[in-house]
């Protein structure tokens, strides 16, 4: 397989001179990229737990990434150059390191789309198939193969894929991670049936099917499936303002250490209704997941190998203080709900006021899957046996997470606009980090922006966490201001306060985290540079959101695309 | 591999210094399938306004900011599409975590635009999006004219006295 991309990859290369030459060919190509730089100075903290020890001589990291992409007519090629010198707190250290992860090239034409080389794919919600890349998480899942999409008939279409998935640095070799291959296949009834096009009711139908094939281990003590396949179906209904969208997965056995090589199948459903027009939207979403982690690799136990992506069912939260406790899905096990309520109350009324005012509310519900033993002499879970029987429908006993919230935003006359919000979770922290017991939180936000001309303004956030679990109580202000649309400055400070005895008595510190930023925008380039201590998170300032890992000392940021 | 990709490295190189020579090209919107929020597939090539300027924004529901912008062009959206004919394009970069709640949210807060949904963000790398929000300005032709990163309050002035030149067939770069 390797041989033949090569060769095809060289084929290319020899040919590509002889439409370099041709002037047709000349005056159609473009280049065009993006890059990124982050790098951080990283200071000796004791508060923090960061010893001259712990940073080791390494008290420089920088990440960095450029994206290169030619296109000529129906041909594109591309490439990124990463560079992890080395890789920044909070990234895992496998990535230290340079070279070219992503390389591709693609031709498109009419119903063709063919590309050999690395590509990010996604199946219907994901539930099988999802590789996709997120720089500021560290999480890249590449395939590096070929993928082939057509469409044979309008309102049909199909997709092929082959390859195996980046793991760090690490070059392919046969044992070292499986391959998976899987196909897709999509129709649009509406296209398809005669007269469909006029139909008011929208049915989209789907269909996927992903096998991973890795080689047994002799020496493990049980015998290992070599193919593991999975299927999943979906459909998509809408009409006017509702909408209705399912999607059903199955996999076969497929024991590895996340699920503690249980030959159990595994199984997971997603359903979505909503319904919305001019000034309200309602949604509905159920999920159920029952034994459906899908990685290349049997053994890896960490974020690395996905095939597949399990969407968690809560809200994602934006400010640091409500993003404190945030939710992830347990591949092993979990069934939950959530619903949200968008409205906006229109202008000229009494709570409309002159601008109108929305309000948002969103409720949140997860728990493990119901789990009884097999037969009495079998523990649940127990490795090289079937694990456990499920009921379906039934929520078990542990709450893995809880939430309520509702959000107000208002603008008060020309001026002055605000946000205020209000969070009530039931975290499961030993489920979701490992440690602790239940945390019961609530949290205020208030975001506020006063405008004192065109160009000018000042934002302030204030930001309050309560709770008698964990590290205790959090106070988080932070002022902006910004010179549009070029210039901001931001100063910010949370602490933590009223802290358990418990977790004092362990060495805890009720600490501060303070940090003063300033930063430039021209066009698409962008250059931050910020002094202080940060938690890690979910930081919105200076006009983008981004995920920022720990960290004490300096940090700066460079982006463009051009 | 490594030698190969240098290989195709250097050939970049020499091809820039090809079109280096060259005027200006036009920048055309990349050809991409997305979603509708339907769920139904649509190709990029089709974002078109009859001639007239179009803005695409690149964001998601869990982006404060790109929620702010697209609230403050909300307020004077129905005056820029008086005097200038313009039209907001907005494509969400939310995944399946949030994808099906995105049009809800939209019109939770009353806004007019057209809603796109690129879920595993494939629209975003061809358009070598780094952070949200970002915006994209068409010219009547459907190049690409300019670009922006970030948002702050009263950037949709600079915005909105761009697609006025636009508009009126002024060159802006």
């Amino acid at each position: 397989m390797k041989k033949f991309i090569r060769f095809f990859y060289l084929m290319f290369l020899f040919i590509l001179p002889e439409f370099i030459f041709a002037q047709d060919i000349i005056s159609s190509g473009q280049v065009h990229g993006d890059f990124q730089l982050d790098a951080q100075n990283y200071q000796p903290d004791k508060d923090l737990g960061i010893t001259d020890s712990t940073i080791n001589g390494k008290n420089l990291g920088m990440n960095a990434y450029m994206n290169l992409i030619y296109t000529n007519g129906n041909f594109t090629a591309g490439v990124r150059y990463e560079t992890y010198m080395h890789p920044l707190g909070g990234f895992d250290k496998r990535y230290e390191g340079s070279g070219f992860p992503y390389r591709f090239l693609n031709y498109k034409k009419d119903e063709l789309d063919i590309t050999v080389g690395n590509f990010y794919e996604q199946f219907g919600s994901g539930l099988i198939l999802r590789t996709y890349q997120e720089w500021n998480l560290g999480y890249d899942n590449s395939l590096d193969g070929i993928r082939v999409k057509y469409s044979p008939f309008k309102g049909v279409s199909i997709k092929g894929i082959i390859g195996t998935q980046r793991f760090y640095w690490d070059k392919y070799t046969p044992n070292s991670r499986g391959i998976v291959r899987g196909a897709d296949a999509e129709f649009n009834l509406n296209d398809i049936i005669k007269g469909g096009e006029n139909c008011k009711t929208k049915v989209i139908l789907g269909g996927s099917f992903v096998s991973k094939y890795q080689k047994d281990d002799p020496t493990f003590k049980y015998e290992l499936p070599e193919n593991v396949a999975a299927f999943a179906g979906r459909i998509n209904i809408s009409r006017g303002g509702a909408s209705l969208m399912s999607e059903y997965a199955y996999k076969i056995n497929d024991p590895t250490a996340v699920n503690k090589y249980i030959y159990r199948d595994g199984q997971a459903l997603l359903v979505s209704a909503s319904y919305s027009q001019k000034g309200l939207g309602v949604t509905l979403t159920g999920k159920r997941i029952d034994n459906m982690s899908f990685k290349s690799s049997r053994t890896e136990l960490n974020q690395s190998l996905d095939i597949n992506f399990l969407p968690p069912i809560s809200k994602q939260y934006s400010y640091a203080l409500s993003a404190m406790y945030p939710y992830a899905s347990q591949p092993n096990g979990e069934i939950g709900l959530e619903g949200t309520l968008d409205y906006f109350i229109g202008k000229g009324t009494l709570l409309g006021g002159k601008n109108g005012t929305n309000i948002s509310l969103n409720y949140s519900k997860i728990n493990a899957i119901d789990k009884s033993k097999i037969n009495d002499t079998t523990k649940i879970d127990a490795n090289g046996t079937k694990g456990y029987n499920s009921d379906f429908f039934t929520f078990g006993k542990d709450r893995y997470y809880e939430d309520f919230a509702f959000e107000i935003t208002h603008k008060f006359g020309n001026n002055f606009k605000t946000v205020f919000s209000y969070m009530n979770v039931a975290y499961n922290i030993y489920v979701l980090q490992g440690h602790g017991d239940m945390v019961y939180a609530n949290i205020g936000i208030a975001d506020l922006t006063y405008k004192f001309n065109a160009k000018n303004s000042l934002r302030l956030e204030m930001q309050y966490l309560d709770t008698k679990q964990d590290f205790g109580n959090w106070t988080m202000a932070m002022l902006e201001y910004d010179i549009a649309p070029k210039w901001f400055f931001a100063v910010s400070d949370q602490f933590n306060t009223n802290m358990p005895e418990e977790k004092k008595e362990t060495g805890g510190k009720e600490l501060n985290y303070y940090n003063i930023a300033t930063g430039y925008n021209l066009g698409t380039t962008r250059i931050a540079l910020s002094y202080g201590r940060s938690r890690e998170g979910l930081l919105c300032v200076g006009g983008i959101c981004r995920q920022v890992p720990a960290s004490s000392g300096f940090t700066l940021s460079i982006s463009s695309s051009f | 591999m490594k030698k190969i990709t240098l290989l195709t490295l250097i050939l970049f190189v020499n091809l820039l210094a090809f079109t280096q020579e060259k005027i200006e090209k036009s920048y055309k919107l990349p050809e991409v399938n997305i979603k509708t929020p339907e769920g139904q597939t649509f190709n990029t090539s089709n974002i078109s306004n009859n001639g007239k300027p179009v803005i695409i924004s690149f964001w998601a529901t869990w982006c404060t900011n790109c929620v702010k912008e697209l609230n403050s062009i909300s307020e004077v959206y129905g005056d820029w599409q008086k005097e200038t004919g313009v039209k907001l394009v907005a494509i969400s970069i939310d995944d399946a975590r949030n994808s099906s709640k995105v049009m809800p949210f939209v019109n939770g807060r009353n806004w007019d635009y057209e809603v796109y949904l690129d879920v595993n963000k494939d629209f975003y790398r061809a358009m070598h999006v780094g952070n949200v929000p970002f915006t994209v300005l068409l010219n009547g032709k459907g190049e690409i004219v300019w670009q922006h990163t970030s948002y702050e309050e009263g950037g949709e002035v600079q915005l909105f006295d761009l697609v006025k030149k636009l508009a009126a067939g002024q060159d802006i770069k």
